[in-house]
């Protein structure tokens, strides 16, 4: 049985039904992670705590306590600290580093919460700080579709792990796109929820007022499944919103106005036509505007609109996710936890050597980028004025969601590119970012689904972006796009693409 | 001498350590004395991933101190990062207040040799406290000498309360200090504590000379934690800078530490000179927004402020100056005092002021005691004071009851009520009153001493005081003196 | 930037650059300053900033917690990874004030 292409509640009719048992299950996925090592998916494997969690569902499904994530294996991003787990958010100032206690996202998907069993953290670039997961201390996470190429980031590894069959569901955090761009670049669906939405206590912290947790999985479906188990308010994390519970799966399979009529009639798709202008690849184009026709037929309308300060979305984020960064990582220095040097001769070197020895290229730019913005004489003029363009950009937003009610269009100009090939010029990197940045920047909801294949065999990803607390319409309207159309069925196998 | 053509300059910045039961941004305690990094959880110890949630009580005793001075309570005020690396400094940076701080403004009145004075204040702001570097012979992996870091303090709720420059001599700068020590504690806010570092002075001092308008250079002088060592810094780094300008040399604006030992301010090594913070707001934590309802429930539950009191009690009771401060030294003791009013008529309440600022503050200073701890209560007193004003006791024996029950009280508890009545009943202690039997005794003790009656007959005073003595003796203390007095000097009249 | 600019900014950053680095990482922060700078030419004039997204829809207050101690005794815990201690203290290069 390839227990890998079955979907989360597929997972859970089959434990009920005794099947199989969460150990079983549990196995499964820990032999094929042992046996696709050259993807990198993973930075840490602890099977013998897996089995246990896999024990303890087993006992919660015989007793009928079970619920629609009981025993299901799930892999973690390592940006989430685990007591059981190492939590390095793939950087070598924390590879010797034990957390004592569980990130909320974790405590509330473990064995104390839905009961699912942890198969392992997923590499990642490092402290959230990159689009390709080559900026990695343990190795660059490959593409399970061409290993010649990247996964994309953040959540690199989570998005090989879910793609390559090496777990049926993963955790993931978006910052300026990390879970939307690796889930396209990888062929799977992700979302990123409206900011305060899902609890960061416990995500080791890039740019606090954009981080945000969410999940990264095969379906639209499935991802509800795991955005309801996560969000909701917590008090230890002061920027988590205080609001009601969510079902984020209410709305899945129902139509979109009028029963009976096509499932997404009356739906406004807005689509910017700045994601439309030049850098955009031709064949990206194409996808995403395969996808609206589909959508069209499924009885939406495509409306034009504009953002037009979606370039602006660049400097903007390079100036506030660095500054918050630059402040966030100054905790790193060797006295508490994590890497200390071996040569120093006083206090001011010990910090300033394990910093250096202990953080990677891509984040001692950032911290000092991060730093200029913030210092004596630049603050106003950077960082403050970027939180006003900010406020600009989310504005845009509001006027466009005022003629529809979701936007959508590319998640990258391009789909994955070679390992290697952006590593030079980071800017190069950056300006790959454009598309995904504004969401976060905003706090909306946004999500990435499969919408093609390029011509390199590497898939391609469209984004849906919604209004604030609409992520249960999101995943109605990607939902119907999935029973529609099969490019998130597609699979990487070493023979080629594969239903 | 040239000092008199110098102008001082002095602000001060005060760290009041909050009185909470948890930290500000945690809920680790902060109790004093304990083992180290016992009390610093992961939020306090900065590991990755926690973040900051705000003490509701620390907010509440800022607008306390707000309302206690008289200032602007900020409807909306923002945490701010100062940015900074030093191992008792976890996270890298301190979560304080920068450009909107909780309270803004405010005044607190001193008084210097009979001269009165308003000390403007510029701000008061909440902000975390770093934890402490110990000094002792460490030794590191390679050898070198190291510093222990203990992090149970970092995260304590401090409220950093600002001066404006107005103070013109250690003097006033000291009585500020003491004032605002007095009030932060009298208020509940903050234990006062200084040998453990719950108070702690900042002097910002700077000189100019007389009539110039621009201030000179300032130097900050930190970490002052006694009265003694605010006024000699203080004194101190005036003289060094007058003489360094005389000298024709330029003060260096700096920050500085008192050595009490050599008596003399030094040069930090530079942690904080030219350090660039890059305050911003801090994006963990929302705006805080105090509402008037907020407010209104914080003042409804003030204790009256100590010059309220000695206001109404000089108008109510006609009291003293001295008198009225001595009751309002403490909030104990103003506690004390006010309960004792309920308990009686006003026409005891100058005898009540003199027994507490007597025997009750002698028993209390003895006994090393504050007014709430003592084995005597309101009750007590208002017994005592009443049997003395319906002639049941003398002052005298009064003073004795009062050491009695002081000392019983001390091993066990004492009842409430009738306790005093008891005692009297006890001892004997009844005042006595009767004329005859004073006739009695006093004729008795004059034919025991014909020799000091010889000499009151012959004109010395003294022996009629000796015959009062002999008389109270031999009624062991209980004769109604003014009775004693009148009925001798009619007998040796005669 | 020049060196010493550089070299004041690693500082603050609490970062050491070797001047082979030095070279090199000046010209990659010139590069992003140049990416960042069009930022200068957008007018905000009256534009407030927005520090947490969702403050555009809501007004965001900061919760109070209850004051009492909820935090355990965990120090063993807390210090696993504690690169140097001794009798439950971190131990640094000694610190001179």
């Amino acid at each position: 049985m390839n227990w890998h292409e079955k979907s989360l509640t597929e997972l859970s009719n089959a434990l009920s039904a005794k099947e199989i048992s969460s150990v079983e299950l549990t196995q499964y996925f820990l032999g094929r992670m042992a046996r696709s090592k050259e993807f990198n998916a993973y930075l840490d494997v602890q099977e013998d705590f897996s089995l246990r969690d896999a024990r303890a569902a087993d006992q919660k499904i015989a007793r009928g306590e079970a619920g629609p994530l009981t025993g299901i294996p799930i892999a973690h991003k390592d940006v989430f600290v685990t007591k059981d787990w190492k939590s390095t958010a793939a950087s070598k100032m924390l590879e010797n580093f034990l957390s004592p206690y569980d990130a909320r996202v974790v405590e509330l998907l473990g064995t104390n919460g839905a009961g699912m069993v942890c198969l392992g953290k997923t590499n990642m670039d490092e402290f959230a700080m990159g689009s390709s997961n080559e900026n990695s201390a343990y190795g660059a996470a490959l593409n399970p579709w061409n290993t010649s190429y990247v996964s994309g980031g953040s959540s690199g590894g989570s998005a090989v792990a879910v793609a390559a069959g090496l777990t049926p569901i993963a955790t993931g955090t978006d910052t300026g796109g990390s879970i939307r761009q690796p889930a396209a670049f990888c062929g799977i669906t992700g979302i990123k929820p409206t900011y305060g939405s899902v609890s960061r206590y416990g995500m080791i912290a890039y740019a606090s007022s954009l981080d945000q947790a969410g999940p990264m999985g095969k379906s639209a479906k499935d991802c509800a499944l795991i955005l309801n188990a996560i969000s909701g308010h917590d008090p230890r994390d002061s920027t988590s919103l205080r609001k009601g519970a969510m079902d984020y799966q209410g709305l899945i399979g129902k139509p979109w106005s009028t029963p009976g009529g096509l499932p997404l009639q009356d739906l406004r798709i807005g689509v910017p036509e700045e994601y439309f202008a030049q850098g955009l690849q031709e064949e990206v184009r194409n996808s995403v505007q395969e996808a609206l026709k589909k959508f069209e037929e499924l009885g939406a309308t495509c409306i034009a609109v504009s953002l037009p300060k979606t370039k602006l979305s660049i400097p903007v984020y390079y100036v506030l996710a660095p500054a918050e960064a630059s402040s966030n990582l100054s905790r790193y220095d060797g006295v508490r936890y994590g890497f200390r040097a071996k040569e120093y001769k006083d206090l001011n070197q010990m910090y300033e050597r394990s910093r250096s020895e202990g953080f990677g290229a891509e984040v001692k730019r950032r911290i000092l980028i991060g730093t200029y913005v913030l210092s004596q004489g630049y603050y106003d003029a950077y960082y403050l004025q970027a939180q006003k363009i900010r406020r600009i950009i989310a504005e845009d937003f509001q006027a466009a969601f005022t003629k529809c009610d979701v936007l959508m269009g590319p998640v990258a100009p391009q789909a994955a590119w070679k390992v290697g090939e952006k590593s030079k010029d980071p800017v190069e990197m950056y300006l790959e970012d454009i598309y995904t940045l504004s969401p976060n920047l905003a706090g909306l909801p946004a999500m990435s689904i499969p919408c093609g294949m390029s011509q390199q065999g590497l898939p391609i990803g469209l984004q849906i972006i919604g209004n604030y607390f609409s992520e249960a319409k999101m995943l109605q309207i990607a939902d119907q796009f999935q029973q529609n159309s099969s490019w998130h069925q597609l699979a990487p196998t070493n023979s080629g693409v594969k239903k | 001498m040239t000092r008199s053509n110098w102008e001082v300059v002095i602000g001060l910045e005060t760290h009041a350590q909050l009185k909470t039961n948890s930290k500000i941004f945690s809920g680790a305690s902060i109790a004093f004395g304990a083992e180290p990094n016992i009390q610093a959880c992961p939020v306090d110890l900065a590991l990755p991933g926690t973040l900051p949630v705000l003490n509701e009580e620390a907010v509440n005793h800022a607008i306390r101190f707000g309302l206690a001075i008289g200032s602007k309570i900020a409807p909306t005020s923002i945490f701010a990062r100062k940015n900074y690396f030093y191992p008792d400094l976890p996270k890298g940076y301190q979560i304080s207040q920068f450009e909107l701080p909780v309270v803004i403004g405010g005044k607190i009145a001193i008084e210097v040799e009979g001269v009165k004075k308003e000390i403007q204040l510029t701000r008061a702001h909440l902000e975390e406290d770093a934890g402490k570097s110990l000094h002792d012979d460490f030794v590191g992996l390679h050898g070198e000498k190291s510093s222990g870091i203990d992090l149970n303090r970092a995260g304590t709720p401090l409220l950093e309360i600002v001066t404006d420059p107005v103070m013109r001599s250690a003097a006033e700068a000291v009585a500020y200090a003491k004032e605002l020590h007095a009030l932060v504690m009298w208020i509940g806010i903050c234990d006062g504590n200084m040998q453990e570092g719950s108070f702690r002075c900042d002097a910002n001092v700077s000189v100019r000379p007389i009539g110039q308008q621009e201030f000179g250079t300032r130097c900050e002088i930190k970490n002052l934690n006694s009265f003694k060592f605010l006024e000699e810094a203080i004194q101190y780094e005036v003289q060094r800078q007058i003489e360094l300008i005389e000298d024709g040399g330029v003060v260096k604006q700096e920050t500085r530490l008192y050595d009490p030992d050599r008596q003399e301010t030094r040069s930090m090594r530079s942690k904080e000179d030219a350090q660039d913070y890059r305050y911003f707001p801090d994006p963990d934590l929302l705006p805080l927004h105090i509402t008037q309802d907020m407010i209104m429930h914080i003042q409804a539950n003030m204790p009256a402020l100590p010059s309220t009191l000695r206001n109404l009690w000089q108008t109510s009771y006609g009291l003293s100056d001295y008198d009225a401060s001595l009751l309002t030294q403490s909030k104990s003791t103003a506690d004390y005092f006010i309960e004792l009013l309920t308990l009686i008529q006003e026409d005891l309440v100058k005898p009540a002021a003199n027994m507490m600022s007597g025997d009750l503050a002698s028993a209390l200073n003895r006994d090393g005691r504050e007014a709430s701890e003592a084995p005597l209560r309101p009750s007590h007193l208002a017994q005592i004071l009443q049997r003395i004003q319906d002639g049941t006791i003398s002052n005298k024996i009064a003073k004795d009851i009062f050491a009695t029950l002081w000392e019983r009280g001390t091993s066990g508890v004492l009842d409430d009520l009738g306790v005093v009545d008891a005692l009297i009943e006890e001892k004997g202690l009844k005042q006595i009153s009767d004329v005859g039997a004073i006739e009695k005794i006093i004729d008795q003790v004059l034919l025991d001493n014909p020799k000091s009656v010889e000499e009151y007959r012959s004109g010395k005073e003294k022996a009629f005081n000796s015959l009062v003595g002999q008389i109270m003796k031999a009624s062991k203390g209980k004769a109604n003196p003014s009775q004693v007095n009148q009925i001798l000097k009619e007998k040796l009249s005669n | 930037m020049n060196i010493e600019e550089i070299n004041h900014l690693a500082k603050l950053s609490g970062l050491e650059l070797d001047p082979h680095q030095t070279k090199q990482v000046s010209k990659e922060l010139e590069n992003i300053l140049n990416l960042v700078a069009e930022l200068q030419s957008i007018d905000t004039t009256g534009v407030e900033p927005l520090f947490h997204p969702i403050a555009l829809i809501e007004q965001l207050s900061q919760a109070l917690r209850v004051d009492i101690v909820s935090e355990d005794n965990n120090r063993t815990n807390n210090m696993l990874s504690a690169p140097v201690s001794h009798k439950g203290l971190y131990l640094v290069p000694k610190v001179i004030e």
